[in-house]
């Protein structure tokens, strides 16, 4: 901010600059009380450490206020519409917050006697019967922390599955050339070599191509359905026919579950293992980056397999398996403790609120958004593919040619009109991709705000006002930042400045 | 006087004698936009044509390097790693990643010469 | 139904705008054959009020003892400390709840600040140049620091001492079971006995240890340090208490090269175990092979200071099948708790906070010195000891003392049940949060049971 706008302090009005925490305080502060220590001697063999951390102090209210304008700092869907494609940025219900911390689940130790937590555990396996329930397939495993947790559980358990068929030639994995980048990633880490699949030129896999891929070294495919192009694959069925017939697992990519959910059972396109998102499709919120959950529902082929620990309901209660018993093969174990807990309690919340019919409305919903999405924008945006889309809506970068405005440019001038940009650049087939995921709880009056800004924008754009996108934005906390910098000499902690030369 | 020739994933090879030194096209770094770091192979490594010799990174892609022909490498441009933005500003010299012998000179028929490389990269447009 | 803002008028303007007749013809790319009729959901209930809800879900939690409600001496990995209130009312801001992975660093300035915030805590504690922006938990960051660790010295084997958490060893292994690295994980190991200077050697890639160990033992770790260093190999250090930093020699002062601590227990509530935090920390020259999310510092085009993320050529979303991880998310706002409460504590509080810890356990070991019957096994430790019950089985006897209202800690049975030779084996742990009537209560307890 320049010229007659600069305030003498560099803030404005709300959005008001913060220090680091290290370049505050002093260390007489300190922001909690605590009983003194008894005065005993140690029993640390020598081990205490010596010399001052560096941490810094500082008092309530300070803390209070410093995470306070920090927060005021961020974009959030409690603030606004996030059409995040692929990221399924809906509504986070409090009630699922108010229930995730009642004593009775927020205050339990992982390892108390199982009598103490019969209730916990009833927690899990309510929301073992609803994924169950919903998806149509044999057990799930519920301990993956997220997505691309979800995915490594599901490619570990076809790994075990070909080892305990002796099949050691099978150890490459069809990955489409529109897939999420994890998944490639997850595959490498199961010892499996990726083969790539394209696409045709209706934005789905090619299905000549796939079959001709499919031989006897094959040992499973990862789909994403509906894609990342938002499109469901109409062969899915067909597609896992043949994977079967060639002695291959079918995984499914379950990011995009919440366009279809309550309304398509997972288990009748064929799968042999997908990861739900429970931070997408039931609504646990993204936190800023997680954290999330990824349970993993088995087809019986893969059941045997799931890691540890499991949980079965026995006589009126519930247990909990942390070790092999009978002829269960585990792999092994994915996660400290019994998985993401906290989050479990709250998707149970939202799966009950919701209930069968509101499941099966939310996804119409979604679908509804995006397809509405399509009708007002599609005539002006370049959208990649014809047809109904799903829950989200694919655009490329055509209708930006010769304006010398990209897509970045294009998603910066949105952040100026108090909207988060969508995802961009991915997927990876069209040109300068937009990806808009509406989600179910965005209003018609939003979606409405939200085509009128981007239309006059592409408007804008055409019209030849490049420099209006190139220098956006110009009303967030910060304009773009020099991310060259950033990674050229990366500065990853502070540090304290150099002491002044003492006593020249 | 050296020779120069391309491959088709954009790098060149300055052919003088028994010794090859490579390095990325002008239109590759522009591809690529800012570079932030390099990998260079250690002198001593043996490279079969194909393998991956070097690493390249910019804020946004990263990419591997490929050994352009058979040999041994004699020298790797150490400087590019305190320096990443020579590969923008001098791609085709200072910003050169590595050196090595040259085994099999029958290898440097496959690929194109500048010429060659200029439409092949017009094609890509 | 609460959560949905479209009315029926919306849907058929809605409809009519798309050129569609119902919303169910928009899935028509959908075959019959796996198009399920609301009826094929029949088995799971409809939608229900927020009064109703929350009724069923209290009574579900009512079935449960909270460890606060009753004398608690639970560890192994999850420890119950006090939190600050404003601790979780920041978290539930809804700019920081309610917020995606900060990819556009414009609109995300608080989340990048607060985790170069968390990054620079992280490596001040542990005595490390550099940290992460967080992984999963402890658990999943041991697997990840051994894959680190085998890139850097392209080795491909790793071992895990017997005194690493068996949850953290367990996960190490599954995660690498099926590349080309060997994981040996050492029998347990509760006298801190096991040899592994010997057992180190040319061709390993990394020796992972834990301190203080699963069992509570406390171990200067430099001489295994300079050994590893020696040879080649890298040395890992899992802290499973993070409190522990505050009073015990960090794992970088000893010589580590890679330190994974649990976070959880600084910020966040126990949540029967998940979710949890990772934290990462190492030397700077490994930063390029560090797994996860990494906030970094620099300028916006007006010159001002701000923060992004960086070095993300690391990810998978751009190495696909190369990358160090197939890792996404981070555990950002455990994360975010874990920053609220050590600025909250600060240096005077956070170290303050470690002694009532090491003070509490002292006068528990203390006093159950005094219990016949039972042997207080760990001689150096901060916070939590192993005992042995001769003659006992101490899963029963903690049954039994649940049934009793009291939380008497962890059987090792509960992790090794092939091992009988630890079925008397129990670990002990003791807070800030237990009061002296608690640890009255315990000793009085296991005196009369195991009389």
């Amino acid at each position: 901010m320049t010229g007659d706008m600069a305030t003498v302090t560099g803030n404005r009005g709300l959005v008001i600059e913060e220090p680091l925490i290290f370049e505050q305080g002093s260390p007489a502060k300190c922001g909690v009380d605590l009983p003194d220590p008894a005065d005993k001697p140690d029993r640390l063999g020598g081990l205490a450490r010596s010399g001052a951390i560096g941490l810094p102090g500082l008092s309530e209210p300070e803390v209070v206020r410093h995470y306070t304008r920090l927060s005021q700092k961020n974009y959030a869907i409690d603030a606004g519409f996030y059409p995040l494609g692929s990221c399924t940025m809906k509504h986070n219900p409090r009630l699922n917050e108010r229930m995730a911390r009642l004593p009775g689940f927020a205050d339990l130790h992982p390892f108390q006697p199982q009598a103490t937590v019969q209730g916990a555990l009833a927690v899990m396996h309510h929301l073992s019967d609803w994924l169950l329930g919903l998806t149509g397939m044999e057990a799930v495993a519920l301990s993956p922390a997220a997505g691309a947790h979800g995915e490594l559980c599901g490619m570990q358990a076809v790994r075990a599955a070909l080892d305990a068929r002796g099949e050691d030639h099978r150890r490459t994995v069809l990955v489409p050339d529109s897939a999420h980048g994890t998944n490639p990633a997850t595959a490498a880490l199961c010892g499996f070599k990726v083969r790539g699949i394209p696409g045709d030129a209706t934005g789905r896999v090619d299905v000549a191509a796939f079959k001709a891929a499919l031989d006897d070294t094959v040992a499973g495919v990862m789909l994403t359905n509906p894609n990342t192009c938002g499109l469901f694959e109409r062969d899915m069925v067909e597609l896992a026919e043949a994977v079967h017939a060639a002695g291959a697992y079918f995984y499914l990519d379950g990011a995009n579950f919440n366009a279809i959910v309550g309304r398509v059972k997972i288990a009748d396109l064929g799968v042999d293992a997908m990861h739900i998102n429970l931070h997408k499709t039931f609504s646990t919120p993204h936190g800023g980056g997680g954290p999330g959950a990824g349970p993993t529902v088995l087809s019986a082929a893969l059941a045997p397999f799931a890691p540890l620990p499991h949980v079965v309901a026995e006589g009126d209660g519930v247990r909990l398996i942390e070790h092999i018993e009978g002829d269960m093969q585990p792999f092994g174990r994915m996660k400290g403790f019994h998985g993401q807990f906290g989050v479990f309690v709250r998707a149970l919340s939202y799966m009950m609120s919701l209930g069968r019919d509101g499941l099966r409305q939310a996804s119409g919903d979604a679908v509804l958004n995006a397809n509405y999405l399509m009708a007002r924008l599609g005539d002006t945006l370049t959208a990649s593919f014809e047809g109904p889309c799903m829950h989200e809506a694919l655009f490329d970068d055509r209708f930006l040619k010769g304006t010398g405005v990209s897509t970045l440019d294009f998603a910066k001038a949105m952040i100026d009109e108090g909207f988060h940009p969508m995802t961009m650049y991915f997927p990876l087939v069209v040109h300068g991709a937009m990806l808009m995921e509406p989600t179910e709880t965005e209003s018609r009056e939003t979606l409405d705000a939200f085509c009128d800004a981007v239309l006059a924008l592409a408007a804008k754009a055409r019209a030849g006002d490049a420099a209006f996108f190139t220098e956006a934005p110009r009303h967030t906390p910060r304009r773009r930042l020099d991310e060259t910098k950033a990674a050229r000499t990366p500065v990853l902690r502070w540090e304290p400045p150099a002491p002044a030369r003492a006593a020249e | 006087m050296s020779t120069l020739y391309f491959t088709e994933d954009h790098e060149w090879v300055a052919v003088d004698g028994n010794t090859a030194t490579v390095g990325v096209t002008d239109y590759a770094q522009k591809q690529l936009g800012d570079v932030v770091f390099v990998e260079v192979p250690e002198a001593g490594k043996v490279l079969a044509k194909g393998d991956e010799a070097a690493v390249i990174e910019s804020v946004k892609a990263a990419s591997e390097v490929y050994a352009p022909v058979t040999g041994t490498v004699t020298e790797g441009n150490t400087d590019l790693a305190e320096t990443p933005a020579t590969v923008n500003d001098s791609p085709m010299d200072d910003g050169w990643f590595f050196r090595m012998s040259l085994d099999d000179a029958s290898e440097l028929d496959d690929l194109m010469d500048e010429a060659a490389y200029a439409a092949f990269v017009a094609s890509l447009d | 139904m609460r959560y949905l803002p479209l009315t029926d008028e919306d849907r058929r303007a809605m409809l009519a705008r798309i050129g569609a007749a119902s919303v169910d013809d928009l899935f028509s790319d959908v075959p019959a054959a796996a198009w399920t009729a609301p009826e094929g959901f029949d088995a799971l209930p409809p939608h229900a009020t927020e009064m109703a809800v929350e009724r069923q879900l209290s009574a579900l939690a009512a079935r449960n003892v909270p460890a606060g409600s009753v004398p608690c001496f639970l560890g192994a990995g999850a420890y119950r400390h006090h939190i600050p209130a404003s601790v979780d009312h920041l978290i539930q801001r809804g700019e920081f709840l309610t917020a995606y992975t900060p990819y556009q660093p414009e609109v995300s300035q608080g989340t990048l600040q607060t985790l170069f915030e968390f990054q620079t805590q992280v490596a001040l504690i542990t005595g490390m140049e550099v940290a992460n922006a967080s992984m999963y938990d402890a658990a999943t960051g041991v697997a990840e620091a051994a894959a680190m660790a085998c890139r850097i010295t392209r080795r491909k084997h790793v071992l895990v001492s017997g005194g690493v958490h068996p949850h953290y060893g367990a996960v190490t292994e599954s995660f690498l079971r099926y590349t080309d690295i060997a994981t040996e994980v050492l029998d347990p190991n509760p006298l801190g006995i096991e040899d592994l200077m010997g057992r180190v050697s040319e061709k390993t890639a990394c020796v992972i240890v834990q301190n203080p160990d699963f069992f509570g033992n406390l171990a200067d770790l430099s001489a295994l340090a300079a050994e590893c260093h020696a040879l080649g190999a890298l040395l890992v250090v899992a802290v499973a208490e993070p409190v522990s930093l505050g009073l015990v020699t960090p794992p970088g002062e000893m010589g580590a090269d890679i330190v994974v601590g649990e976070g959880h227990a600084i910020g966040s509530p126990l949540n029967f175990g998940g979710p949890g935090v990772g934290l990462f920390a190492s030397r700077k020259k490994f930063v390029r092979h560090m797994p996860g999310r990494l906030a970094g510092e620099t300028v916006d085009e007006d010159g001002r200071r701000g923060w992004v993320l960086t070095l993300s050529t690391r990810e998978q979303h751009i190495r696909r099948e190369k990358a160090t991880s197939n890792i996404c998310t981070n555990s950002g706002l455990i994360a975010l708790a874990w920053t609220i409460h050590m600025t909250l504590l600060g240096e005077a509080g956070f170290t303050k906070l470690a002694r009532l810890n090491h003070m509490k356990a002292v006068e528990m070991v203390e006093r159950l010195e005094q219990v016949p019957g039972l042997q207080v096994m760990t001689r150096q430790f901060f916070n939590e000891v192993l005992v042995r019950l001769p003659g006992h089985d101490a899963a029963g006897i903690v049954e039994t003392l649940a049934e009793r209202g009291i939380l008497a800690g962890v059987p090792l049975s509960r992790f090794h049940p092939n091992y009988p030779e630890l079925a008397d084996a129990l670990l002990l742990c003791a807070t800030e949060t237990t009061e002296t009537q608690d640890i009255d209560a315990l000793a009085n307890a296991l005196t009369e049971v195991l009389r």
